[in-house]
């Protein structure tokens, strides 16, 4: 960040391959800074990680997660599922790293196996809730009159309950399974993502670029499918990867209650909720590493939201 | 009631062969909001003929743009709808077709240029993306041959680089580039009219003169007729063949360029180029009027327009019949029609 040496002459180099000779060293250090001279894939990936180094932590272990959950058997030789009284409550050991629950089953395995649950959970649910979030603030936004009255009166429904009742209302009414509880976590996620999307709708669709479009011919669904919609992307992705994070806390919470994804599949709620309160004082790693694995997730996944934020912004889109 | 005027007017200039490629007869679109009925375009007519260069200029707010809007079918609905008239396009009525057959119109036959070049491309897909989208939709063109075609026009309208430029978004683009880009896109599917509203408002003069002589050019070269929509009566001196003036909503006086300026039989339009300043009289050089003339009075609110003629509360000749009948379109010259009840004394005047 030192200003150049006042006595040099400035010089922008182009990065070609000829050496620079003139004293301007400190713009070149500039320029690698800004992602000048980026030219491949590999450079940009470097160029990103240095200029979003919070952002690279949380594609690291968003990476890391996805990684676990897709090789999970690869990973821990144990079965999540196999019970052995014996070892009952054991602390952790080279045999199981993160101890033994109170059916003797293998920590470890049940946290790493518990990813996929979580990660099917989040991944489904956010998917879900953009898809017919997108689909309720784009018709609202765009179409207006009374298909945006009723669809926000109906929001304003969804909007009144916390999150969590909500979900819970909707897990308890459509019965245990993986796929109801995505459903019951997506239903909550509409109303922030449809308002976002309706209000970033409102103000597009009169910019004059949308009336230049009509006057090239084109139809108001292409209009509202390719022009306006990919400008409500930047705030869509913000909502959507730091909506994971919430995604996996409200799976947990609904695990942890019993409403959530039920037995077999392990889920990192349920296994804080079989051990909260009888084993915490006697096996506090049955509560710890659960925790843990629900925070790092949750943690990632913001960190990265926040990084794609400031990365989306097509005016920080260069021309390579 | 004024057609044969019209037809006549149409001819003026133009030789008797050129076919009319864009017809306006009757139009009127009017805005329907809680004060009233704002008659922002009243009976407008006029004829285009095939690779012509017609000058609709007056105040804001005169019905310039709306005009353009109702061609296209782009009137704002609600509060607007074009409530009589007929627009024909070779002959085919365009108020009378379907919204489908419409959007195959509009860009493909009819297209038009903005006034706001920052904001009328979308900023997130590039420039080359936006030219062959529309060169998709009307000509069924592959996505590699469309996006050929987009570098093939922005060489056209003079983008250096333009297969690098294709690919640049918006917001790298200056205004007088983007606006080039604009004009590029309104001609990719090579119209046969181009409405350029306001065309080169928003940029500097020197850019100005670019936008318009690089438009100027394409039209003739690609034969397209041009409705160039200004306030600007430079403008209209150096680009245009034929010159409508409109007044709170009505065309006032249509006339050849030349005869316009020299010999302008209708009041307001005096008005307009005794208030354009001149050069010679500003540097000192010729005989100074110290100050530039302006027309007394506002412009009215279009939602409650005077009886009788619009202007004859702001016209130094208005008399009782002026206050209270809108007085016809009269040919006065060939290819000179004016609306005024004393359009004759002010042409005697003249001639005296």
């Amino acid at each position: 960040m030192s200003p150049p040496p006042s006595d040099s002459t400035p010089h922008i180099s182009n990065g070609s391959d000829a050496p620079d000779t003139s004293p301007a060293g400190s713009f070149e250090a500039e320029l690698a800074k800004a992602g000048a001279n980026v030219r491949s894939r590999r450079g940009m990936a470097v160029f990103l990680a240095r200029r979003y180094p919070l952002g690279g932590v949380g594609l690291a272990i968003v990476l890391l997660f996805i990684f676990v959950a897709v090789f999970a058997p690869y990973i821990t030789s144990h079965d999540p599922l196999s019970t052995n009284p014996a070892i009952s409550l054991g602390a952790p050991s080279a045999a199981s790293p993160m101890g033994t629950d109170f059916m003797g089953r293998d920590l470890f395995s049940r946290v790493v196996y518990g990813a996929r649950t979580s990660l099917a959970v989040a991944f489904g649910a956010t998917l879900l809730g953009v898809l017919f979030g997108v689909l309720i603030g784009l018709a609202s936004g765009y179409l207006g009159g009374w298909v945006d009255l009723t669809t926000q009166r109906f929001i304003d429904m969804l909007q009144a309950l916390p999150t969590l009742i909500l979900a819970m209302a909707m897990a308890a009414a459509l019965g245990p399974s993986l796929v109801n509880t995505i459903i019951a976590i997506a239903i909550p996620k509409l109303p922030s993502i449809a308002r976002v999307i309706r209000a970033n709708t409102l103000s597009l669709r009169e910019m004059p670029f949308v009336e230049a479009a009509r006057a090239m011919g084109m139809s108001e669904m292409r209009i509202a499918l390719r022009h306006i919609l990919p400008n409500t992307l930047a705030p869509l992705i913000v909502l959507a990867t730091a909506g994971l994070g919430t995604a996996i806390l409200v799976e947990a919470s609904l695990s942890f209650l019993g409403l959530g994804v039920p037995e077999p599949h392990p889920s990192w709620g349920r296994m804080l909720s079989e051990s909260a309160a009888e084993y915490v004082r006697t096996a506090p790693w049955l509560v710890i590493f659960p925790g843990l694995a629900i925070t790092l997730a949750v943690f990632g996944t913001n960190l990265l939201g926040d990084a794609l934020r400031d990365l989306l912004d097509p005016r920080q889109r260069t021309s390579n | 009631m004024d057609s044969a005027i019209q037809d006549k007017a149409a001819g003026g200039t133009q030789p008797a062969a050129a076919k009319a490629v864009l017809e306006v007869e009757g139009l009127k679109t009017y805005f329907f909001v809680r004060q009233g009925v704002v008659k922002a375009v009243d009976d407008i007519s006029f004829s285009l003929a095939a690779g012509e260069k017609l000058a609709i200029v007056g105040e804001s707010g005169c019905g310039k743009s709306m005009t353009a809007l109702s061609i296209l079918r782009l009137v704002p609905d609600p509060p607007g709808r074009i409530v009589a008239g007929s627009v024909r396009l070779d002959g085919r009525d365009l108020l009378t077709l379907s919204d489908a057959d419409m959007r195959r119109i509009r860009g493909n036959q009819i297209s038009m240029i903005f006034q706001e070049p920052m904001t009328s491309l979308n900023p997130v897909w590039s420039i080359g993306n936006q030219i062959s989208e529309a060169l998709m939709l009307h000509q069924n063109l592959s996505r590699q041959d469309a996006f050929d075609k987009s570098v093939e026009m922005l060489k056209l309208v003079k983008i250096p680089e333009p297969a690098r430029r294709a690919r640049e978004y918006p917001h790298q683009l200056s205004g007088g580039m983007r606006q080039r880009a604009m004009t590029a896109m309104a001609l990719a599917c090579n119209p046969h009219v181009l409405l350029a509203d306001e065309p080169t408002t928003a940029l500097d003069v020197t850019i100005q003169a670019q936008i318009l002589d690089l438009i100027l050019e394409l039209q003739e070269r690609l034969g397209t007729a041009v409705v160039l929509i200004t306030h600007d009566l430079g403008v209209v001196a150096e680009t245009a063949q034929r010159v409508i003036v409109m007044y709170g909503g009505k065309k006032v006086e249509e006339a050849p360029v030349v005869e316009l300026f020299e010999a302008p039989l209708h009041p307001y339009t005096q008005g307009l180029l005794a208030a354009v300043p001149h050069l010679a009289a500003m540097s000192g050089l010729a005989p100074a009027q110290s100050r530039l003339k302006e027309i007394p009075g506002i412009v009215p609110a279009l939602v409650n327009l005077p009886k009788g003629c619009t202007f004859a509360p702001r016209c130094p000749f208005a008399s009782d019949v002026c206050r209270n009948e809108f007085p016809p379109y009269e040919t006065k010259q060939p290819g000179h029609s004016v609306a005024c009840w004393h359009a004759d004394a002010l042409l005697g005047g003249r001639h005296a």
